[in-house]
């Protein structure tokens, strides 16, 4: 079967029974994307799919065919950071870094959504506006990713500094 | 996992041909599925991918909606049409599991989604819905996420979803497709209270796949909303939820809609609440009563006796906040 993953094309020969994480993991070598639970409940393997964030860990790779994956390694251009990696590092967004990927893919995708008008649980109006992203909307479209250090607060404040200008 | 052949299906014809083949079950998201084989809870031979098929909204002649089964949650909230007419269905979703799992998370796989009874994911366990006569180990356990409403001896299990307790407020019809035909089934039949056999969770026959969910216009549903009570702010399965709609007329109540999620084996729709209701000052008060009559009829189990009055105290605020906003 064939994807895209990071930009490259690539082919594998692939059980159905594989996750997404796995075959990024175990099969080429992109061990950036992390296994928690393995079960949906810890935003750990987060990764973007035609943009889009999901869990790898729910899906199966033959459900991608076709389709272009980005991963955590997937990120920084020409060999610097992608500016919310960077402002993880200014803002302390990680002690041990396990959650880290899925933290920052999760991210990328929540705030595109934000962008194009999708409301969250706490959003008041529901017009479909760019939803401006407060404290409030990040911890809740952020509820998906879970950080068992409990870096939490610098995790707000990077994503919240990185794409306040976007979304307002 | 037990071993099994993957197939994307190109057309719903195709869908319930391959489907025809023994232990064969269609594949969704993937986001409860997937989970449940790899617990070995579900062990299918042959997975169908659907998610390629009738992912469309479409406006009906009617003026109501026609969404496509294969149509993944956060399409479905961010639909304007949803968000004007229907903002109890949008508010219902997005209170749901994590923005990750609703971009996976298909309609007709959030219909079929299986309880989270702690006892059901632990093989270990003995449970009626998992070992049909094995027993059910809630009922003298731990049951305080457990059913108040409708359940019976053999399963004290709640249906998990938050969409569908929205759904389940509005006048809404299932489409199926199958061996035999197609046919509608009204939204309130389709998920079975437990009975006897609590392995039995809906009125799809084998084979037969969700084509779609029928929204009918109703104007009432343009000022409505849905509340959920968990155990922390968000990502969290609900308690009690509540999705309500009202029609007050003159400071009476001329037409109302209740669901509750959260205490019953199937999305409860509040039908004694909406009856007391009807013609009634549009008051705290009547609100209050109108939920104590539905909840009339709750057994609670030994961990659960808090649900009783978190769903009367659920009822009457949501009905409150709707009433406020109209003022
Ligand atoms: C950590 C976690 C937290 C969650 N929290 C919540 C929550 O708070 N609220 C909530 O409502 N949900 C919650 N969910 C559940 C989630 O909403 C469901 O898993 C999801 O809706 C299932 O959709 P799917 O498309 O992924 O289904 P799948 O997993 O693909 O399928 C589920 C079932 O539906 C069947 N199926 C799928 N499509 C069809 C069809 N067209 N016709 C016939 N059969 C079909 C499959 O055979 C399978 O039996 C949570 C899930 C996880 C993992
Ligand atoms: S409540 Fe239902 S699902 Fe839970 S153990 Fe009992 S029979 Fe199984
Ligand atoms: S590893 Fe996928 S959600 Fe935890
Ligand atoms: S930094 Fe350790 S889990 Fe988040």
């Amino acid at each position: 079967m064939d994807l895209v993953i990071n930009g490259k094309p690539v082919s594998v020969d692939v059980d159905p029974r594989v996750s997404l994480l796995d075959l990024l993991r175990e099969r080429l070598d992109l061990p950036g994307t992390k296994k928690g639970c393995n079960q949906g409940a810890c935003g750990a393997c987060t990764v973007l799919v035609d943009g889009e964030r999901i869990l790898s860990c729910l899906g199966l790779a033959v459900q991608y065919e076709g389709r272009s994956v980005t991963t955590v390694e997937g990120l920084a251009e020409d060999g610097s950071l992608h500016r919310l990696q960077q402002a993880f590092i200014d803002h302390d967004g990680f002690q041990c870094g396990y959650c880290t990927p899925g933290q920052i893919c999760s991210a990328i995708g929540m705030a595109a959504e934000a962008r194009r008008g999708l409301p969250s649980f706490v959003t008041a109006d529901l017009d479909g506006d760019p939803v401006p992203l407060s404290g409030e909307e990040v911890r809740e479209r952020m509820s998906g990713n879970l950080c068992r250090c409990g870096a939490y607060n610098g995790i707000v404040a990077a994503i919240t500094e990185t794409f306040a200008e976007d979304v307002r | 996992m037990i071993p099994f052949a993957y197939q994307r299906a190109g057309s719903v014809a195709e869908a319930i041909a391959v489907a025809a083949r023994p232990q064969s079950k269609y594949l969704g998201g993937g986001t409860n599925l997937v989970d449940l084989m790899r617990e070995t809870i579900e062990a299918p031979a042959h997975l169908v991918d659907v998610t390629g098929l009738s992912t469309a909204i479409e406006d009906t002649d009617n003026g109501g909606l026609m969404v496509g089964a294969g149509v993944r949650n956060t399409a479905l909230a961010e639909h304007p049409a949803v968000r004007s007419r229907f903002p109890l269905l949008s508010r219902a979703i997005l209170a749901g599991a994590s923005g990750q799992i609703r971009n996976m998370a298909t309609v007709g796989g959030n219909l079929l989604q299986r309880t989270r009874c702690a006892y059901f994911y632990d093989d270990a366990a003995r449970c009626n819905k998992r070992a049909p006569g094995a027993g059910c180990d809630a009922v003298g356990g731990f049951n305080r996420i457990h059913a108040i409403l409708g359940a019976s001896p053999a399963c004290v299990a709640t249906h998990p979803s938050d969409m569908c307790v929205a759904l389940a407020a509005l006048d809404v019809t299932v489409h199926l497709d199958g061996p035999d035909g197609g046919r509608t089934v009204p939204f309130g039949d389709f998920h079975l209270l437990p009975g006897d056999s609590p392995d039995v969770e809906t009125v799809l026959r084998p084979g037969e796949l969700i084509t779609a969910v029928e929204i009918a216009a109703q104007p009432l549903a343009a000022r409505s909303t849905y509340r959920k009570v968990r155990d922390r702010a968000s990502y969290a399965f609900a308690l009690v939820s509540v999705a309500a709609a009202i029609e007050v007329d003159g400071g009476t109540v001329r037409d109302v809609r209740i669901a509750l999620g959260g205490v019953a084996h199937k999305p409860w729709r509040a039908h004694a609440a909406e009856a007391a209701l009807i013609g009634q000052p549009a008051r705290s008060d009547s609100f209050r009563h109108a939920a104590e009559a539905e909840l009339a009829a709750a057994a609670p189990l030994s961990g659960n006796g808090f649900k009783v009055e978190l769903a009367a105290r659920a009822i009457t605020a949501v009905l409150d906040d709707l009433v406020e906003e109209r003022a």
